[in-house]
């Protein structure tokens, strides 16, 4: 069980931002992911939590190979993705699926849903036979839950939920070793988000799937993940198992982020800090030096500026964080249920 | 609109999510589903196109001005072409249904046999610039970049010239004052011209289409899946980029109609003794007021054309939107 | 700071001379949409009402009905498609759906007030943050360009924007999310409504944002004694936040009640249901019971209880009689036909 499937090792990816029309200028680089190195284990779940521009949805296009890296590497089962081609590539692809976020926009409109179910097998012919194609598809529609009977629907009839359990199937269909989920349940309604959920869960159960979860819901990713990792401007400032982010953080900005999440219940509202963080966040084109949380830190020092603090474990703490000053500190008081 | 239990208030987005059939999962199925056959877009448009009367109304149309196009003879056995001076401008009547004109030829017969040059003449430039101007236009916004500003700057180029300027320079140049009075050679020449003139439109309908479905979710999703280039954009890119070029591509039908028979006029584009609509218009506009008939009836069979073709696009392009059935 | 509260407070208009009884009351309000497809029945009797210096949080999901109550409140529902087939919406007693547009359009930013989800397109994009929240000094209340410019300056000031002076000329764009919420805020409290309406206001930021977001709103609103309806779907934000919460679904208020009592002991199946479909973080170990199947078409909406379909508790009768909203207790209803079993349960 704790073979490595995917290992990303400083992977950075900067876009070019231009001027100019015909003759295009580089007037400076969007650091999205600025050094970012980790592992997913066969059959576990990696939790991706931060706020929207930290890098975490392109770090996804990065896993699934729709943009090449611009430094660092992405290693599946040791080989680098981006170096492969052809018959290789495809195999790849096979391996690592992707669920979107948005289930209005992730599915083509114009395509009933036996054919978007079905488009991988027709991309990968050797996986299913022609003939067997239809069944495999009402398999798939059966396993995530929705009527076999449907094939020949599109899209816009079916709900948000219901969408998103299409694109769950399209996912599945070739039975891959990986799927990568950029927000797959953040744009559903509470009572479906906890149906796909589970289902996800449920899946993983039966076919030994390994998930990278990416999400900005704490709670969500705590329910789903064996590991989280927390991510801030481009950089991962804390890595460790459930228990150790959400009951031991140890990083500044992984506290401020804990307690600003409303937990549903009332009674908890008057004995709760939630750490103010001030300002915005920098733009990922010109981040700050050093520590590149140091501009809302409450914690921040000279050394902040000059040295960048590594990912590595610290005294007094059981698990990597980027932090000159790491510090346990309870946030959320957990319970067993 | 067809398909009650299908139904959903998606075309009113301000009802927030609306909430749809799902729930009793085989209610009200419709027959079809039941039967479990898997159909496609195409089969899906076809279907519904059946149950339209629209279409079969634009369709029996467009069929008959192509009958008329290919086989004038079955319509009418007049002669198009020769006429008697003595019967010029002779009202209609019975033995001549649509009259006679300045020259004492049977109106009737030349609106059957004009039907050729107008609707040849139309129906393959609008497919000419349709396929041209679609092609570039994916091209330059599926590969961006240099291919892009290049096709643009060229499209720039053809889109600076103005029409009938450039359809002069052409038909004079490849048609020098009229040497060739070959009907296939004039019609192709002023289909030339058309689509010279007229693919940057298309091409720029298509390339800000596919600019902004490019970036599409489920573009990026098939591009995950493995899905290579030609499968990207045959299978999902057309699709969804096709809607407002078949709208536009209706709507060119008659205007070209129109350009040829100014052309005519012009005395660069079609000539006697061929005949075409436009040519009939542009004889008859000095004798409006005195002969009107002269003018009424080549420019109804003008209109129904253009309306047919209008209707059937219309119909199609309804058709192979799936949230409009 | 304090000091200009205090002129803000004591501005000519709404702010004095509250007559005694409900700010806010919408009584047995009906709304439908007529469109293409069928008429959809998006409102179906809802009744709540808010006073002064209280915050009702409005809970449901996508198509609850929440939004439009809240547009029809304001005046800016879309007709058609919608359509308002009965009930009443009442500021300080009168009745608001009876009025002239003249009347209500005065009633619009100094009674009431709305915010909304997304601050990029609620706010004009091609002129400054600042003109448009001094637009409502000089349009409303007819002030000079540069006492509106003043008056806008504080605002901006008084919603935390830093350098207020300095960004009040930027426009919508170089604003980041959280500070097009305050900008959006500003703008709406400028002429200091008495009821504040917040439609999904955090819903797009980000949770250390929404925060910051969460408590500015809940200050202002203690320093102006105003009343607030907040319409969202998250149940964090509302066990923050909210004095009272009505649950709606289907276009209906299915529970209505004392926050604490509301999550203490829900007094509804659908609360309960949606209560134990949350993930929460506080909780190690937790199995998420989903509530089965999708809600209702709009336009099909099951006999009896809208929840029937979906009830673990559903008997017969759920199916024929639509239970009303009924009082259980001194501070709660609900519109369950076994809500007494419910709470009474342990």
């Amino acid at each position: 069980m704790t073979e490595n499937i995917i290992e990303v090792r400083d992977l950075v990816k900067h876009y070019p931002v231009t001027r100019g029309v015909v003759f295009k200028k580089t007037v400076g680089h969007v650091k999205a992911v600025d050094g970012v190195s980790f592992e997913l284990k066969a059959g576990e779940t990696l939790g991706v939590v931060g706020e929207s521009g930290c890098g975490k949805s392109t770090l996804a296009r990065v896993l699934m190979n729709l943009e090449a890296p611009t430094a660092g590497q992405v290693l599946y089962k040791g080989q680098d993705i981006s170096k492969l081609r052809g018959g290789a590539l495809r195999r790849l692809r096979r391996q690592i699926q992707l669920v979107m976020q948005d289930p209005y926009t992730s599915l083509n409109p114009r395509m009933t849903v036996g054919d978007l179910i079905g488009e991988p097998f027709e991309i990968h012919p050797d996986v299913a036979p022609r003939g067997s194609r239809r069944a495999k598809v009402q398999e798939l529609l059966d396993l995530v839950g929705l009527n076999p009977e449907h094939i020949n629907r599109y899209p816009h009839q079916f709900s948000g939920g219901q969408r998103q359990r299409i694109g769950i199937a399209r996912a599945l269909a070739l039975r891959p070793e990986v799927i990568v989920c950029d927000e797959p349940v953040s744009a559903l309604d509470v009572s479906i988000q906890a149906q796909v959920m589970n289902l996800l869960e449920k899946l993983q159960a039966e076919f030994g799937l390994s998930y990278v979860f990416i999400a900005h819901d704490l709670s969500v990713v705590r329910h789903l993940s064996d590991r989280v990792a927390v991510m801030y401007l481009g950089k991962m400032v804390e890595i460790g198992t459930e228990d150790e982010i959400y009951e031991r953080p140890t990083h500044p900005y992984t506290q401020a982020l804990l307690s600003a999440v409303p937990v549903p219940d009332p009674t908890l509202r008057d004995n709760k800090a939630i750490i103010r963080l001030t300002g915005d966040v920098p733009s990922p084109i010109s981040p700050p030096s050093g520590c590149r949380f140091r501009t809302r830190c409450w914690k921040a020092q000279d050394v902040c500026a000059q040295e960048v603090p590594l990912l590595e474990i610290r005294r007094g703490s059981d698990h990597p964080s980027a932090c000159h000053f790491a510090e346990q500190r309870e946030i959320v008081p957990t319970h067993e249920v | 609109m067809s398909d009650p239990s299908t139904a959903s208030i998606v075309s009113t987005p301000r009802i927030e999510e609306p909430a749809q059939t799902g729930a009793p999962a085989n209610a009200g199925l419709p027959e079809s589903d039941r039967r479990n056959k898997p159909r496609g877009l195409l089969g899906d448009a076809w279907r519904d196109l059946r149950r339209k009367p629209l279409f079969w109304i634009s369709a029996t149309f467009i069929l008959i001005f192509l009958v008329m196009a290919a086989f004038p003879q079955l319509f009418t056995s007049g002669d198009a072409v020769n006429g008697a001076l003595s019967r010029s401008r002779v009202e209609p009547s019975a033995d001549a249904w649509f009259g006679y004109d300045v020259q004492g030829r049977d109106v009737y017969a030349r609106v059957i046999y004009g039907a050729r040059a107008s609707i040849v003449v139309a129906v393959i430039s609008v497919i000419g610039t349709l396929l041209i101007g679609g092609t570039m236009g994916i091209i330059a916004g599926y590969r961006g970049g240099w291919v892009d500003a290049l096709l643009s700057r060229i499209a720039d180029v053809f889109f600076g010239l103005p029409f009938v300027l450039g359809a002069i320079v052409i038909l004079t140049t490849f048609n020098g004052s009229g040497t060739s009075n070959s009907e296939w050679k004039i019609m192709g020449l002023v289909i030339m011209s058309l689509v010279v003139l007229s693919w940057p439109v298309v091409m720029r309908l298509m390339r800000s289409s596919v600019l902004a479905t490019k970036e599409a979710d489920y573009i990026v999703a098939a591009r995950a899946l493995g899905a290579g280039t030609g499968r990207i954009v045959l299978k999902h890119l057309l699709p969804n980029c096709l809607a407002p070029l078949l709208v536009y591509g209706t709507i060119m039908v008659g205007s070209f109609i129109g350009a040829e028979a100014t052309l005519s006029f012009l005395g660069v584009g079609l000539k006697s003794p061929v005949v075409s609509w436009g040519i009939m218009i542009s004889e008859a506009q000095n004798y409006i007021r005195v002969s009107p008939f002269l003018l009424f009836f080549p420019a109804l069979f003008l209109v129904v054309a253009v309306l047919s073709f209008v209707m059937l696009g219309e119909a199609v392009r309804e058709a192979l939107d799936p949230k409009l059935r | 700071m304090s000091d200009i509260l205090v002129s803000e407070q004591s501005a000519p208009g709404a702010g004095s001379g509250r007559p005694a009884g409900r700010l806010l009351e919408v009584e047995d309000l009906r709304v439908e949409f007529r469109t293409r497809d069928g008429v959809a029945k998006v409102i179906n009797g809802v009744t709540y009402h808010v006073d002064a210096g209280e915050t009702l949080a409005v809970l449901g999901e996508s198509g609850s009905g929440k939004s439009v109550t809240a547009q029809t409140i304001m005046g800016i529902l879309d007709t058609p498609p919608g359509f308002v087939t009965g009930g009443q919406v009442r500021f300080h007693g009168k009745d608001m759906l009876k009025m002239s547009g003249e009347e209500r359009r005065r009633i619009r930013g100094e009674g009431i007030a709305m915010i909304f989800q997304d601050s990029l397109s609620a706010l004009n994009p091609v002129f400054t943050v600042g003109f448009q929240v001094a637009e409502q000094f000089r349009i409303r209340r007819g002030l000079s360009r540069s006492d509106a410019k003043k008056r806008a300056i504080e605002m901006l000031d008084q919603v935390k924007i830093p350098n207020a002076k300095g960004r009040y000329s930027n426009y919508p764009h170089q604003f980041s999310g959280g500070m097009r919420q305050r900008a959006m805020i500003a703008m709406s409290l400028a002429l200091d409504p008495e009821v504040l309406i917040a439609d999904e206001p955090t819903t797009a930021l980000d949770v250390t944002v929404q925060a910051q977001i969460m408590d500015l709103l809940g200050e202002l609103q203690r320093e102006r004694q105003m009343g607030m309806i907040l319409i969202t779907h998250d149940l964090g934000v509302v066990a923050d936040v909210a004095d009272r919460i009505a649950v709606m679904y289907a276009g209906r208020i299915v529970e209505e009640a004392d926050v604490y009592e509301l999550y203490g002991k829900p007094g509804h199946p659908y609360t309960l249901g949606l209560l134990n479909s949350i993930p929460r973080m506080d909780e190690k170990g937790q199995e998420l019971r989903t509530i089965k199947g999708l809600p209702p078409n709009l336009m099909n909406i099951p006999p009896g209880c809208p929840f029937n379909p979906r009830c673990p508790m559903a008997q017969p009768v759920c199916r024929e009689k639509v239970p009303p909203l009924l009082q259980i207790g001194a501070s709660r209803a609900s519109a369950c036909h076994f809500a007494e079993e419910l709470v009474s349960r342990d």
